[in-house]
């Protein structure tokens, strides 16, 4: 997994809630056979019409949002099913930092195994940064995971809280593979007593 | 007094689940190993790509096993993959056992078929070991005494880096038949009517080990239609205690073990019976002397009813809920309050998937449908399991039987179970079927499946309704 550690950008403002992962890529996505190339449908019927033109009239068609690095938006970001193509999509495009009030469950730990940060903060405080994001002269904004700080409008800093575990995962780009990987020592050790009992696991003459 | 003989008596789970524990977390999870891992063209190139993205290794390619089913044709496979992302599926797989140097089985290859069945059928299954594949009936391998279950894509990929899985451990469950059914009664009716008393969500959270005389009784490819549509019980997987049965199946397959290896892997096998005494955390006894063949009528596989039984009303059930759920049922499956199964017509017949396609299966239908002509107005087709059981029926005449009797011989694959190729239903048509899900759906947009076994379906694809098949027999 891709290290999180500080992420600068524009922050684009999608003021929506209940943004779901039907919107955030559509189910004509999933038959695809990799994760590059996801961000082209990220939220398709918001960027393109039915005709598939670009709507220019969305966010993330729009200078400078077409390089958006952070998405701010309303309650329960992320909600319906359990499709990791949601997290994937969004880090395809380039967003690695949603910032709204809450997040919905599954959402939230798919974001977590694939290097994407999300945080909540009151609605207040989204509300302030969204009306930084939806101007195109103040919509740079920094995230110091480290610190735990968002900076924008120049000099102005919030911050956030978030589970210590997670954090030290996103710091170090662990995921369960990376994890479990640190235990690589008790899995080699496991495969040298299950030889010893049951070599015919391992002593496979097969024609493949 | 040895360790052994302090130990507290287990179940043939726990001493699986014992045997497989690589460490325990904090958290209340476990580290546990994989022995073997079956993938798929649908849902395994994610785990691949993660692989790449980091630039890791898959950690036994020894054992792992990959062969492509869910999408491809049954019709002229020599011709190849007409659509295009099928085939970049394959392709993809392809490309991912090449760069990665893991075991494939092409598509023309004889030994090809439904990952279920080529599992078992290559002696990958075996008694006492963990195996995993991206495909929830993957519980169908538990007929080996194995523990074996389905995971998700993520988890693919995890199983490809590090061949373990973080787990829970699942409770334990008896599910324990009490006498023997009568002739003509098969795994699947045996299944369905397990899972029409517990309910789909009946297992929830337990691994379910069958006993009794009903379950020894079966064929090894009775326990494995049995163990497959566990899942749709709600458990992860399913367990029939290993015994002689299981090592004739065994013997010789290409995975098995060879030579002094084989007596001391017996030996082993021989141990892992439930000890006397052990407990479980749920029992369920289920009486299956008077079982009379199975069908369902709605659209879970909880929704079913002995063939002489009559579709049910929802006026008669017992909450809102329930009336509401029936009715709706009632209503995409197009039938009438308390119509009696046997005047349901068909239009279809699908005799296949990892549920039913084995020889057995065959053999059950095709001494049904031998020297008869299916029924005027209904399409029939029998898709084996594999290309191992094609070339076996072929060799016993069974293809000559069903083509005669103007069945379609289909090449092997998951087909109309689940639909991804061109074998689907046509909306509103109704269908006999030997898989194991009649969701809304499934089969195709519109279609109507009823859940049925192999010599029930073939039945009704002479008779064009749904027949006592013991009936049918007696003339
Ligand atoms: S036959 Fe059906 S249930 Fe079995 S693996 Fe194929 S699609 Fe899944």
């Amino acid at each position: 997994m891709k290290k999180f550690l500080s992420l600068s950008g524009p922050a684009a403002a999608l003021d929506k809630i209940n943004v779901d992962t039907d919107q955030i890529i559509p189910k004509q996505y999933l038959t695809a056979i990799t994760k590059s190339g996801l961000g082209k449908g990220l939220f398709h019927d918001f960027r393109y019409d039915i005709n598939d033109n670009i709507r220019k009239d969305f966010v993330l068609n729009q200078q400078p949002w077409t390089q958006a690095k952070i998405l701010i938006s309303g309650e329960n970001f992320g909600c319906g099913s359990s499709r990791e193509h949601a997290p994937w999509s969004l880090s395809d495009f380039g967003i690695r930092c949603v910032i709204a009030p809450s997040f919905a469950d599954i959402f939230f730990n798919n974001c977590g195994k694939n290097g994407i940060l999300l945080i909540s903060l009151p609605n207040e405080k989204v509300q302030i940064l969204m009306s930084h994001a939806k101007n195109p002269s103040s919509c740079e904004m920094t995230i110091d995971l480290n610190m735990q700080k968002i900076s924008y409008a120049e000099s102005e800093i919030m911050e956030f809280h978030l589970d210590e575990s997670l954090k030290y995962r996103l710091l170090n780009g662990l995921d369960d593979i990376e994890m479990t990987l640190q235990n690589s020592n008790s899995i080699d050790m496991f495969e040298r007593n299950q030889k010893k009992s049951l070599p015919w696991l391992y002593n496979r003459e097969t024609s493949h | 007094m040895n360790s052994n003989s302090l130990r507290p008596p287990r179940t043939l789970f726990d001493k699986i689940w014992d045997s497989h524990v690589v460490s325990n977390n904090e958290d209340g999870t476990s580290l546990i190993y994989i022995d073997m891992h079956l993938t798929h063209e649908v849902t395994s190139w994610t785990g691949f790509e993660t692989l790449r993205d980091s630039s890791r290794q898959v950690r036994r390619t020894d054992k792992t096993l990959a062969v492509p089913d869910h999408s491809i044709p049954t019709v002229n496979q020599a011709d190849g993959i007409k659509d295009p992302i099928a085939r970049e599926q394959v392709e993809a797989l392809v490309k991912n056992t090449q760069d990665f140097n893991i075991p494939y089985i092409p598509l023309l290859d004889a030994r090809q078929g439904i990952v279920h069945v080529i599992g078992p059928e290559q002696g990958v299954t075996q008694p006492g070991c963990t195996l995993v594949c991206g495909d929830s009936h993957t519980a169908t391998h538990g007929a080996f005494g194995c523990l074996a279950f389905g995971i998700g894509s993520s988890e693919v990929g995890h199983v490809l880096a590090t061949q373990t899985l973080i787990q829970r451990r699942p409770k334990n469950m008896k599910i324990e038949m009490i006498g023997k059914p009568g002739i003509g009664i098969s795994g699947k009716d045996i299944v369905l009517a397990i899972i029409g008393k517990i309910g789909t969500a009946g297992g929830t959270g337990h691994v379910i080990e069958y006993v009794g005389p009903a379950i020894t009784d079966l064929s090894m490819e009775g326990r494995m239609t049995l163990c497959n549509m566990t899942i749709e019980g709600g458990a992860r997987a399913g367990l029939v205690s290993p015994d002689a049965k299981t090592f004739d199946y065994l013997k010789g397959r290409d995975y098995s073990p060879k030579g002094d290896e084989w007596d001391q892997a017996v030996d082993y096998w021989n141990s892992l019976a439930t000890d006397p005494g052990a407990k479980y955390d749920k029992v369920v006894t289920i009486e299956t002397t008077d079982l009379v063949p199975q069908v369902t009528w709605g659209t879970s596989p909880e929704d079913v009813v002995s063939i002489d039984g009559n579709v049910p009303d929802p006026k008669a059930a017992s909450d809102e809920k329930s009336r509401d759920s029936i009715a709706e049922a009632l209503d995409y499956m197009d039938l009438k309050p308390g119509q009696a199964i046997t005047d349901i017509s068909i239009d279809r017949v699908f005799i296949g998937s990892c549920t039913n396609s084995r020889i057995e299966d065959m053999r059950a239908a095709a001494a049904v449908v031998d020297g008869k002509r299916v029924a005027k107005g209904v399409s029939a087709m029998v898709v084996p399991g594999s290309g191992l059981v094609k070339a076996q029926a072929e060799e016993e005449g069974l293809d000559r039987i069903f083509i005669e009797a103007g069945f379609e011989w289909r090449e092997p694959g998951c087909s109309m179970c689940i639909a991804m190729n061109d074998d689907r239903l046509d909306p509103g048509q109704r269908c006999a079927s030997t898989s194991n899900r009649n969701f809304k759906g499934r089969q195709g947009r519109g279609g109507r499946t009823h859940l049925v076994s192999p010599a029930m379906a073939a039945a009704a694809a002479i008779k064009g309704h749904f027949v006592d098949v013991r009936d049918f027999f007696l003339g």
